[in-house]
C-alpha cells in the first residue's frame, strides 16, 4: 500500500493501480471521454489529466500507474483550463445542434461543456462536412458528431473481436470508418450496438423504427401486436430514473397498452417455446449423432459473426429461430387464424434490448413469403422515448398482465435475458426430456455470473455432457478457436453477442456500466427464485400451442415456422 | 555461404563454425597459422581496399540521393563512355555523399601512386575535359575541391587539401568519416578501414553490463531528438528480465530538411549495422529492426545488401564469431507517416497496427515491441558506437560540452551558400556552422534566423548566433536539438509564414488520436492563416474572429504542450511560440497593420500605380482578374484596394515600371 495525497487529502493506493481508479474510489470525479474500464488505457482524450507535484506536464490519470508517493491536484486552475480548452476544441469541430440531437440530455460532451462552464465558442473555424451512414439496418453513424474518442473502435476490436471500424486518415482528416470507408452494411459489422453503448455523443445511434411503429398504431386497419424481450423489463425503469435492478414488467405492459397496441405479448413465452425446440434438437443431435457441439442461435449478432468469420461452424448452429422471430411467426399464423385476422394486417413489433434484432427482422429467410415474421423492432431506449412522448409517467401506472395466448411464461424463459440463462433453461428441460424427471435443484449456478466464459459438466442418464456459456464475441472467438483446434468435450455452447448477455445489449439505456449489468442480472435471478413456474416444459401455454397447432417439437409445422437456415456471408473485412 | 576472405586452406572459418578472430585476421593479418604469404596477401589486399595501392586509376562519383538529384547518374554514364571511347582501364566507384551537397555531383579521381582529388559540380558535359586533364597530370583549378590527405601517397603541389577546405576544416567527422569516401557496397572496404573491429572486441571481451556502463560514462545521448542518455536507456532494457528483447533502429527520418540518416545509410551502411550489433549485444537483443521510410529506396537497397554481406561474413546470424551471441536484423519499411518516428507509434507500426502513440508508462525499454523490452535508437546514435567503443568513453567525452558529448551531424539547408551535411563537435558556435562552414547567406541578403530541430524545434535569431550548440543551450533559446535539421532563413522569410508552414505540416501529420494535438493544431493553423490573409478575404465578423484567435493563441499553445499524448503534440506549438518570442513585431505588423514586413505573405501586399509613370496603356486593366484597376485610356490608372487580390499580374504586365508593391 502506498500513501498518496489527493488535493491535500491522504489516501492509500495499491502499487501499479491506475491513478484514475484511486481517484474514483475516493470519490474524486475526474472526467474521461475515452476510458473503458478493464482495457489498456488509450490516453486519447486527455480529459482526465491532473497536476502532479514533480511533473512538468499534466498527466493523464487513466494511464498513470501508482509507483510511489505522489501529490495530486485534480482540479487546479491549470487542470481546469486544460480540460475546458479540450472541450472547447471539441465543440469547435462539432455541429452545434444539441436541440436536434438524439443524445440531448444524455450526451457526455454536452454535460462536460456545462460542467466546465463553456459559455462561448472560443475557437471558431472550419467544420468537417460528413455524410451520415444510414446503410446499416441497425446502426446510424453520424461522423460529424464523432469526437474520435475511439471507444467504439476499441469495443469492436478488443471486446467483440469484430474490428469492422477503425481510424482512417491523419490529423484533422482523421475519422472513424469501415474498410475502404464503405457503408456499415457491407462491412463486417454484426450490428451488436456495443459501439452505440459506449459512444459519448450522438455519433452512433440505433436505426430508429419509432416512426413506422407510430404510423402503424395510427392506422385503423392495422392490428398492432407488441412483444417485449425478457431483458427489457429489468432495464426500462432506468430510463425513468429508477436505480438498476427493478423489474417493471407489469408497468411496461400497461404503458404499451396505453400507447395503443392491440395485444401485448411476452417474448419470454417464446423463449420457453425455443427451449422446447432447441432442447429437443440438442437431445436429437446427441442421441442420433448430429453435429456437435450445438450452438445457440438466439443472438443475431453472433449468427452474423459465424456466417462471416466461421462459416464452417454453420452446421453447429441450432436451426431454431430466435424467440423474437418464433413469436412473430406464430402470431401471423396460429394467432391470426385463431382470431380471424388477415395476417397481412398484423403489424408485429418487438421491443428488444438489441440493435442486431433490427437487422435480424429483415432477413429474407425469416418471413413467410412476403410476410416478415416481425415488422419493426424497438430498442428499450426507443420504447422509453415513445412512452415519454405519449406523456406517460411509467412509475405511476397500474401494473397489468400480458395478453393470452402468449402472455404466460416460465421463469426459465425470463432468464434468457442474461448470459447463462438459455443454458440453464435448456438444462432444466433437456434433463426432463431425457430422463422424464425434474432436476433435483433447478439452479445451475455454474453457468451464472458475469464472467465471459463459464463451463460446466453434467451427467444426464449416464451421459457426460459438457456445456459452455460465453458472452462477448471476443470470448466466443477464443472458444471457437479451441473447438477448431480439436477440442471435443463440449456438447452445447450458449453464445450471447454482448458481454453479460441481453441485459447489456446494444439497445439498452445509455450509461450502462458493469454495476448496472450486475443489478439487472440479479433482478432476473430474483424473478426466477420467486417464481413457481420455473421450467419451460411445464409452461401450460406452450403445451397448449403444441396441442392445438404445432403438434410436437421438431414436427413439421415447427420446422416450417420455428426453424431457419444460415448462409456463408461475404463481407468486407 | 563461404566468406570470400579465406587466405588459404588453413583458414577454417564458416558461418556455422566461426573463427573468433575473423575480423582481426582479415583486417590486420593476425593469423591463426604462421604463413608469411598469407600475411602478405592480406596486407596487400587491405592496402588496395584502402586505396593506398592502386593498379589502375580509380574514379569516384558521389552517387547518393543528393548526387543523383544533381545529375550524378548522367555523370557516371559520361565517365564510362569516356573510358570506353578512349580505351582507358579504370575503376569506377559509386560512393555516398561526402556532405557537400551544394556542389554535387562530386567526382574524385585517383591515379596510381597519387592522392585522390575531388572535383565539384562535374556535370556530364564536363567529364571528358576533366578526365583528359587529370589523366595527363593537370589538375584543373576551376572545378577543384581539394585533395585527400594521405601518409603514403604523393600529393599534388598547389592543390589544397580537402580537410583544409573551409567547408570541411571546422568539422569533426566521427560518424561520417567513410561517407563519400568508401564504396558502400563493399563490406571489405569497411573492414579494411577498421570496421567491425569494435563489435568484434565487444562480443569477445566486454560483458553487456560493462558496455552499457561505458556508453553511459561516455555521455552519448540520443541523436534522434530527445537527447536521453543512451546508456541509461540500455540499462533499463538490460535489467528487465525477458526471454526476448528487441533493438529498433529508428530510420524514419521525417523532419522537413533533415537527411542525416539517409546519408549515413547510403554512404556507410556497415557502420550502422556494426552500431546496431553493439547495441543489441549490450541489451541482450537477438532480433533487431530497422524502421526505415520507404521514401529512401537507395538507402534500403544499400542496407539490404549490407545485411546480406554481414551475414555471409558471419557478422550477423547465429553464434557470431563464436561468441554465442546471435542477431538477426530485419528491415521494416514505414509508409511515410511522420508520427511513426515517435517510439510507441513506431512500435505499433511494426506490430502491424495503425501508427498511433501509446501512453507511457510502460516505457518501451520495459514493455515495447510485442510487449518485450525494446530499445529504440536513432541511426546517428547507433552510428556513433563503433567509434565510441574504439576510442573509449574517456576520449569520447573529452569532446563536447558539459552536458553533451561527442559530435552532432546537421543537415544544413535553406538560404545558405553551402548546403549539405556537416558534423561538428558539440559546443560549436552556430555562427561557425552558418557562416564558416555554410559560407553565409547567398545573394548579399541579411541573415534572419535558423530553424533547428524540425517542426518541433524553434528558431534562433541573429542575437543568439554565438550560441554554442548543445542539448541544453538550445532549450534556453526556445529551440531544441531535434534530429539535426538546420534551416537557414534570410530577410525574405516571413516568420509568421514559416510558423504557418510548420504548423500545417504538424497538423497534417498528427495521427489524430489525442484531442489537443488533433483539434488544437488545426485551430492554431487557422489562426495563422487568418493572420496572413487579407481583410478582403474575411467578410462579416472575420476580422473580429481573427483578433480573438490571436488573443487565445498563447493559451491554446500552452494547453497543447501541457496535455498532448506524445512528443509530436507536446512540441507542436513550438514553431509558433518560438517565432512569437523572437519575432513578435512581425506578428504585430500582420495583425495590426495587415502588412508582411518580409513581403512573403502575398495576400497582404499592397499594389500601387505611380501616376507619374503610368501612361494609361490599359494593359493592366485588361489583365486584372478582379477588375480592380480603374482609369481612362491615356490617363493614369489607380488600383481599388478593396477589390485587389494581390495577385501581382499588373506588376508583371506593366511595361513602364509604374506598378510598385510593398
Amino acid at each position: 500500500m502506498i500513501e498518496i495525497e489527493i488535493n491535500n487529502r491522504t489516501v492509500t493506493a495499491k502499487k501499479g493501480e491506475m491513478l484514475l481508479e484511486v481517484l474514483r474510489r475516493n470519490g474524486v470525479d475526474v472526467p474521461t471521454l475515452c476510458h473503458i474500464p478493464d482495457l489498456f488505457p488509450a490516453g486519447a482524450c486527455r480529459m482526465c489529466v491532473v497536476e502532479l507535484e514533480d511533473q512538468n506536464r499534466l498527466v493523464p490519470s487513466c494511464a498513470f500507474p501508482i509507483d510511489g508517493s505522489v501529490r495530486v491536484k485534480t482540479h487546479s486552475p491549470r487542470v481546469l483550463r486544460a480540460r475546458k480548452t479540450i472541450v472547447e476544441l471539441l465543440l469547435a469541430n462539432h455541429p452545434n445542434d444539441c436541440l436536434y440531437c438524439q443524445r440531448n440530455g444524455s450526451c457526455e460532451l454536452q454535460s462536460l461543456a456545462e460542467e466546465l462552464g463553456v459559455r462561448e465558442p472560443r475557437y471558431a473555424g472550419d467544420k468537417p462536412v460528413c455524410k451520415i451512414d444510414i446503410s446499416s439496418q441497425s446502426i446510424v453513424r453520424d461522423p460529424a458528431k464523432c469526437i474520435l474518442c475511439g471507444r467504439c473502435v476499441r469495443v469492436c476490436e478488443e471486446i467483440q473481436a469484430v474490428g469492422s471500424i477503425d481510424f482512417i486518415g491523419r490529423g484533422s482528416n482523421a475519422k472513424v470508418g469501415t474498410a475502404f470507408d464503405e457503408g456499415l452494411n457491407v462491412s463486417s459489422c454484426v450490428n451488436c450496438g456495443q459501439c452505440v453503448m459506449v459512444c459519448p455523443t450522438g455519433a452512433l445511434r440505433e436505426q430508429s423504427h419509432t416512426k413506422r411503429v407510430v404510423e402503424a398504431l395510427n392506422d385503423p386497419d392495422c392490428f398492432v401486436v407488441i412483444q417485449h424481450a425478457p431483458a427489457v423489463s429489468v432495464t426500462l425503469g432506468e430510463e425513468f430514473g429508477i436505480k438498476p435492478g427493478l423489474d417493471v414488467c407489469g408497468l411496461a405492459t400497461t404503458a404499451m397498452r396505453r400507447l395503443g397496441f392491440d395485444r401485448v405479448f411476452d417474448t419470454s413465452f417464446s423463449a420457453d417455446l425455443t427451449i422446447m425446440e432447441e432442447g429437443s434438437e440438442l437431445v436429437d443431435r446427441i442421441t442420433n449423432g448430429g453435429v456437435l457441439p450445438m450452438m445457440t442461435s438466439c443472438s443475431p449478432g453472433w449468427i452474423k459473426f459465424v456466417e462471416q468469420f466461421y462459416p464452417d461452424f454453420i452446421p453447429n448452429l441450432s436451426t431454431c429461430k430466435s424467440p423474437q422471430q418464433m413469436l412473430g411467426a406464430i402470431v401471423k399464423s396460429y394467432f391470426a387464424e385463431r382470431e380471424g385476422i388477415d395476417p397481412k394486417k398484423i403489424f408485429n413489433v418487438a421491443v428488444m434490448p438489441c440493435t442486431a434484432k433490427k437487422f435480424e427482422c429483415q432477413r429474407p429467410e425469416l418471413s413467410n413469403g412476403n410476410l416478415p415474421d416481425i415488422d419493426a423492432v424497438l430498442t428499450t431506449r426507443e420504447l422509453a422515448r415513445m412512452i415519454r412522448m405519449r406523456g406517460l409517467d411509467l412509475m405511476t401506472l397500474e401494473p397489468d398482465e400480458c395478453d393470452m395466448p402468449f402472455g404466460k411464461r416460465s421463469s426459465a424463459g425470463k432468464i434468457f435475458g442474461t448470459s447463462g440463462g438459455v443454458m440453464e433453461a435448456a438444462i432444466r428441460s433437456a434433463y426432463f426430456l431425457i430422463t422424464g424427471n425434474e432436476l433435483e435443484t433447478l439452479d445451475v449456478k455454474t453457468v451464472r455470473g458475469l464472467e465471459g466464459v463459464k463451463e460446466a459438466r453434467l451427467e444426464i442418464n449416464g451421459l457426460d455432457i459438457g456445456v459452455a456459456v460465453v458472452s462477448g464475441l471476443g470470448n466466443a472467438r477464443k472458444l471457437l478457436e479451441e473447438v477448431k483446434a480439436g477440442r471435443k468435450d463440449l456438447h452445447f455452447i450458449e453464445v450471447m453477442t454482448c458481454p453479460g448477455g441481453c441485459i447489456n445489449g446494444g439497445g439498452q439505456p445509455y450509461g450502462t456500466d458493469s454495476k448496472a449489468v450486475a443489478s439487472r442480472m440479479k433482478a432476473l435471478y430474483k424473478i426466477d427464485r420467486d417464481e413457481h413456474l420455473r421450467t419451460s416444459h411445464s409452461n401450460q401455454a406452450v403445451a397448449e400451442l403444441y396441442e392445438q397447432y404445432l403438434g410436437k417439437p421438431l414436427g413439421e409445422k415447427s420446422h416450417h415456422l420455428l426453424h431457419t437456415h444460415y448462409e456463408r456471408r461475404e463481407v468486407m473485412l | 555461404m563461404v566468406p570470400e576472405n579465406k587466405c588459404c586452406e588453413k583458414c577454417w572459418t564458416t558461418p556455422e563454425n566461426p573463427c573468433p578472430q575473423y575480423i582481426d585476421c582479415v583486417a590486420g593479418g593476425e593469423l591463426c597459422h604462421d604463413s608469411d604469404s598469407c600475411k602478405e596477401e592480406f596486407a596487400v589486399k587491405n592496402k588496395k581496399l584502402r586505396r593506398e595501392q592502386l593498379d589502375r586509376p580509380a574514379i569516384f562519383v558521389g552517387a547518393g540521393t543528393c548526387g543523383l538529384g544533381a545529375g550524378a547518374d548522367r555523370t557516371l554514364q559520361a565517365i564510362k563512355k569516356y573510358l570506353a571511347d578512349n580505351k582507358v582501364e579504370a575503376d569506377v566507384v559509386e560512393v555516398g555523399c561526402i556532405g557537400f551537397c551544394a556542389v554535387e555531383p562530386i567526382v574524385d579521381v585517383q591515379l596510381p601512386e597519387r592522392t585522390r582529388v575531388s572535383f565539384k559540380e562535374i556535370t556530364a558535359d564536363k567529364v571528358p575535359a576533366l578526365l583528359e586533364n587529370v589523366f595527363k597530370g593537370d589538375i584543373p583549378q576551376e572545378d577543384l575541391l581539394g585533395q585527400h590527405s594521405s601518409a603514403t601517397l604523393k600529393p599534388y603541389e598547389s592543390v589544397g587539401f580537402l580537410n583544409e577546405h573551409p567547408f570541411f576544416a571546422p568539422q569533426t567527422r566521427w560518424v561520417l568519416p567513410n561517407c563519400g569516401v568508401i564504396d558502400p557496397t563493399q563490406i571489405n572496404e569497411y573492414i579494411a578501414w577498421g570496421g567491425y573491429s569494435a563489435f568484434s572486441e565487444c562480443i569477445r571481451e566486454k560483458v553487456p553490463a560493462g558496455l552499457c556502463e561505458e556508453v553511459l560514462e561516455s555521455g552519448l545521448r540520443g541523436r534522434g531528438g530527445g537527447g536521453f542518455p543512451t546508456g541509461r536507456k540500455w540499462m533499463f532494457a538490460l535489467n528487465t528480465p525477458a526471454e526476448q528483447k528487441y533493438l529498433i533502429c529508428n530510420a524514419d527520418e521525417g523532419d522537413p530538411g533533415a537527411f542525416m540518416d539517409r546519408a549515413v545509410i547510403e554512404g556507410d551502411p556497415h557502420r550502422l549495422l556494426e552500431g546496431m550489433a553493439i547495441a543489441a549485444y549490450a541489451i541482450g537483443a537477438t532480433k533487431a529492426y530497422v524502421y526505415i521510410r520507404a521514401e529512401y529506396p537507395l538507402a534500403i537497397a544499400r542496407l539490404k545488401l549490407a545485411i546480406d554481406q554481414a551475414k555471409q561474413n558471419g557478422l550477423l546470424g547465429k553464434n557470431i564469431l563464436d561468441s554465442g551471441f546471435s542477431l538477426d536484423i530485419i528491415i521494416k519499411q514505414g509508409a511515410g507517416a511522420f508520427v511513426c518516428g515517435e517510439e510507441t507509434a513506431l512500435i505499433n507500426s511494426i506490430e502491424g497496427k495503425r501508427g498511433m502513440p501509446r501512453p507511457r508508462p510502460p516505457f518501451p525499454a520495459v514493455a515495447g515491441l510485442f510487449g518485450k523490452p525494446t530499445v529504440i535508437n536513432n541511426v546517428e546514435t547507433l552510428a556513433n558506437l563503433p567509434h565510441l567503443v574504439k576510442i573509449g568513453a574517456k576520449q569520447f567525452k573529452a569532446l563536447g560540452t558539459e552536458t553533451s558529448k561527442g559530435t552532432k551531424v546537421f543537415a544544413l539547408s535553406g538560404k545558405v551558400a553551402n548546403t549539405g551535411l556537416v558534423e561538428v563537435a558539440m559546443g560549436t558556435k552556430l555562427r561557425d556552422i552558418v557562416f564558416a562552414i555554410g559560407g553565409g547567406i547567398p545573394n548579399g541578403k541579411a541573415f534572419k534566423a535558423v530553424q533547428i530541430g524540425g517542426p518541433s524545434g524553434g528558431c534562433i535569431p541573429t542575437q543568439h548566433l554565438d550560441i554554442e550548440i548543445d542539448y541544453e543551450s538550445l532549450k534556453t533559446v526556445g529551440a531544441m536539438m531535434g534530429s539535426g535539421g538546420l534551416v537557414v532563413m534570410d530577410e525574405d522569410t516571413c516568420m509568421v509564414d514559416l510558423a504557418k508552414f510548420f504548423m500545417g505540416f504538424i497538423q497534417s501529420e498528427s495521427c489524430g488520436k489525442c484531442i489537443p494535438c488533433r483539434e488544437g493544431t488545426k485551430r492554431m493553423l487557422e489562426i495563422l492563416k487568418r493572420i496572413t490573409s487579407s481583410r478582403a478575404s474575411q467578410p462579416g465578423t472575420g476580422a473580429l474572429t481573427r483578433f480573438k484567435g490571436v488573443m487565445y493563441l498563447d493559451r491554446l499553445a500552452e494547453v497543447i504542450k501541457d496535455t498532448s499524448l506524445c512528443g509530436l503534440g507536446q512540441t507542436a506549438p513550438n514553431p509558433v511560440l518560438s517565432t512569437l518570442r523572437w519575432f513578435r513585431d512581425e506578428y504585430e505588423a500582420h495583425i495590426f497593420e495587415n502588412r508582411c514586413p518580409a513581403g512573403a505573405c502575398k495576400e497582404l501586399l499592397t499594389y500601387n500605380i505611380d501616376a507619374d509613370k503610368c501612361k494609361g496603356c490599359t494593359l493592366c486593366v485588361k489583365k486584372c482578374p478582379t477588375g480592380a484597376i480603374m482609369g481612362a485610356p491615356k490617363s493614369p490608372h489607380y488600383i481599388v484596394p478593396d477589390k485587389c487580390i494581390a495577385c501581382g499580374t499588373c506588376l508583371e504586365v506593366c511595361r513602364f515600371d509604374a506598378v510598385s508593391v510593398k
